[in-house]
């Protein structure tokens, strides 16, 4: 089966200043799989998916070269609407960071900031669905007006993930999403992941490799800047064709 | 261990020392005014006359005008304030964004008798012709009403406003600054315009934000030399913002050197300690809102009060 790709790279290039992070990377992501990004703390995984969203522009002396298409449209194009393509591509980050305020407004604030519902109701059933799709929705439902912040790190986390799902993106990028949860959260997070990738395209960067193995399809492996390898998940940890590759995944350095 | 030990211990007795001046200030105060408040008791702050000659002490007026000022130049600070901060903090670019933090540093340290002389001769001659300029049909409001002097209400509140800006938005672009980059980034994530984004700082920011304008209230409230070169002086308690009126640090700075009567000095006395008292609490609640949000941010602290409170001597 031949898919087109969601998101194709090519020939990325990224500088913070003078130092180059990202050097010519070239990757196609496909739709409604999960790609999972390793490799070694500062290889320039977190740039990588940051400029999937855009989120570097906000850094200032952050420059990108080369070309990120999704779906066949430049993402990069003066033409393109930054607000309107981060509500496309939602992300998810590291440390939870719910905003000081209740369950149901961290949910609704996209919603509301895009004006996406027109009745009260309507954004009660979404923030409610987004809840569920987020598998938080049981935990919660009785106390959706108090502070998110009195959520537990795994529930917080959760709760992002519900609130990027709101505004119903197409892909959601998530930035070692686990690293900080404890390993009964992390299940429930990879569970997560495993149930939206019908409906939506998942990168998540991880630099658990046993993570990595179970939640993803396809698996992207970077050092120095570099995208070293991108093959099936399987194929990967079984057969990588680098050598680089397998000398990271049998643990013989970093 | 032992050495750390001893440093703790040092630094502990420090802080001991500087709650007990703290104390002693206050009991020496209550011990200085207790002529007055066992003769007037609570009439002290309920009554209009002042009067040393006769002996009769009512404070009314002073505290009438001390909270008044404050709140006005609270209410044309803050929006100031809050303004600059904003701008320094998130939209300035960066290569000006230092040499302006510079600027309002040094605006903090201008000695308040410079402000007070600016007042005279620019502030307050500007005052007056705006009343002069005012309708009459305006001027029968008692907001409005009162002689055309420049001197009052008007002049204390701007003049308390522009000293309490540097302060107020220095603090306030601290907290700014400590608010954590993930809230922003969560919000443009979520399809947050750049001033969306400002709007999801200023929300997580909002205790200490309350806490950076209550701060430039409580100097406010102290502030001394400059209100009373420009606020006219004359204990009355009107709601008109061109009345000239007084405040509790002017009457006490006035007064003080030719108070020969103990109950004269102990009216003083007692309005300082209320002063010292109104202070205390307003400045500890604000510290506390701040450091509960940036536990960095101090303002253009100490160092550059220090010159102010010398000309206020
Ligand atoms: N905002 C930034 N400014 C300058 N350099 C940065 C910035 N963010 C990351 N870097 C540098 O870019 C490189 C890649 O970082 P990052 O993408 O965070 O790697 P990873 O997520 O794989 O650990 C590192 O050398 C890091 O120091
Ligand atoms: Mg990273």
């Amino acid at each position: 089966m031949i898919l087109t790709p969601k998101i194709e790279v090519a020939g990325l290039n990224f500088y913070y200043g003078a130092h180059r992070v990202l050097e010519d990377i070239n990757l196609r992501i496909q739709p409604n799989q999960v790609t999972a990004l390793i490799g070694p703390s500062g290889c320039g995984k977190s740039t990588f998916i940051r400029s999937l969203n855009r989120m570097n522009d906000i850094v200032p002396g952050a420059r990108v070269e080369g070309s990120i298409c999704i779906d066949k449209q430049d993402i990069y194009a003066p033409s393109v609407d930054v607000v309107n393509l981060r509500r496309r591509v939602g992300m998810v980050f590291q440390k939870s960071n719910p905003f000081p305020k209740s369950i149901f407004d961290n949910v609704a604030y996209g919603l509301r900031i895009n004006g996406m519902t027109s009745s009260r109701e309507e954004l009660r059933g979404r923030v409610e669905a987004s809840l569920k799709a987020a598998a938080l929705w049981d935990e919660v439902r009785d106390r959706l007006q108090t502070s998110a912040l009195a959520l537990s790190g795994g529930q917080q986390q959760r709760l992002c993930i519900a609130r990027a799902l709101a505004i119903e993106p197409e892909i959601v990028l998530m930035d070692e999403p686990a690293s900080a949860l404890d390993p009964i959260a992390t299940q429930k997070i990879e569970e997560l992941i495993y149930q939206l990738k019908s409906r939506y395209t998942i990168v998540i960067v991880t630099h658990n490799m046993q993570q990595a193995a179970r939640v993803s399809d396809v698996t992207a492996f970077f050092w120095l800047g570099r995208l070293v390898e991108c093959d099936r998940t399987n194929k990967l940890f079984t057969a990588p064709k680098e050598k680089l590759t397998e000398d990271y995944i049998t643990g013989r350095f970093g | 261990m032992r050495g750390d030990l001893g440093f703790r211990v040092g630094t502990g007795l420090f802080g001991l020392v500087l709650i007990a001046i703290v104390v002693a200030i206050g009991f020496e105060l209550t011990r200085e005014s207790m002529p007055t408040i066992q003769k007037f008791g609570l009439n002290f702050w309920r009554t209009q006359t002042w009067d040393p000659v006769a002996g009769d002490f009512g404070a009314l007026p002073f505290i009438w005008g001390t909270i008044y000022s404050s709140i006005l130049a609270l209410l044309l600070a803050a929006p100031i304030a809050l303004g600059i901060a904003i701008f320094t903090a998130e939209l300035c670019p960066e290569p000006i964004q230092r040499p302006l933090i510079f600027l309002t540093e040094l605006l903090a340290s201008i000695p308040s008798i410079v402000y007070g002389l600016w007042g005279i001769f620019v502030l307050v001659p500007a005052v007056r012709a705006l009343e002069e300029w005012a309708p009459p049909v305006l001027r029968q409001l008692p907001l409005f009403s009162g002689p055309r002097l420049g001197v009052g209400m008007l002049s204390a509140g701007l003049i308390l406003a522009i000293m309490v800006i540097p302060f107020t938005s220095s603090v306030a672009r601290e907290v700014l600054k400590s608010v954590p980059a993930a809230q922003r980034e969560g919000a443009y994530a979520l399809g947050a315009t750049r001033f969306e984004a400002i709007r999801a700082a200023l929300f997580y920011a909002r205790t200490g934000i309350v806490g950076a304008v209550m701060l430039g209230f409580g100097r406010a409230l102290g502030e001394t030399m400059a209100v009373t070169m420009v606020i006219g002086n004359q204990p009355t308690v009107t709601a008109s913002i061109f009345a000239p009126q007084y405040t509790m640090a002017a009457v006490i700075a006035n007064e003080f050197t030719e108070a020969a009567d103990p109950l004269h000095l102990s009216a003083l006395v007692e309005i300082g300690l209320v002063l010292f008292a109104m202070t205390l609490i307003v400045n500890v609640l604000s510290r506390l809102l701040i450091w509960s949000m940036a536990p960095g941010a101090q303002g253009p602290g100490v160092d550059a009060a220090a010159p102010a409170k010398l000309a206020a001597t």
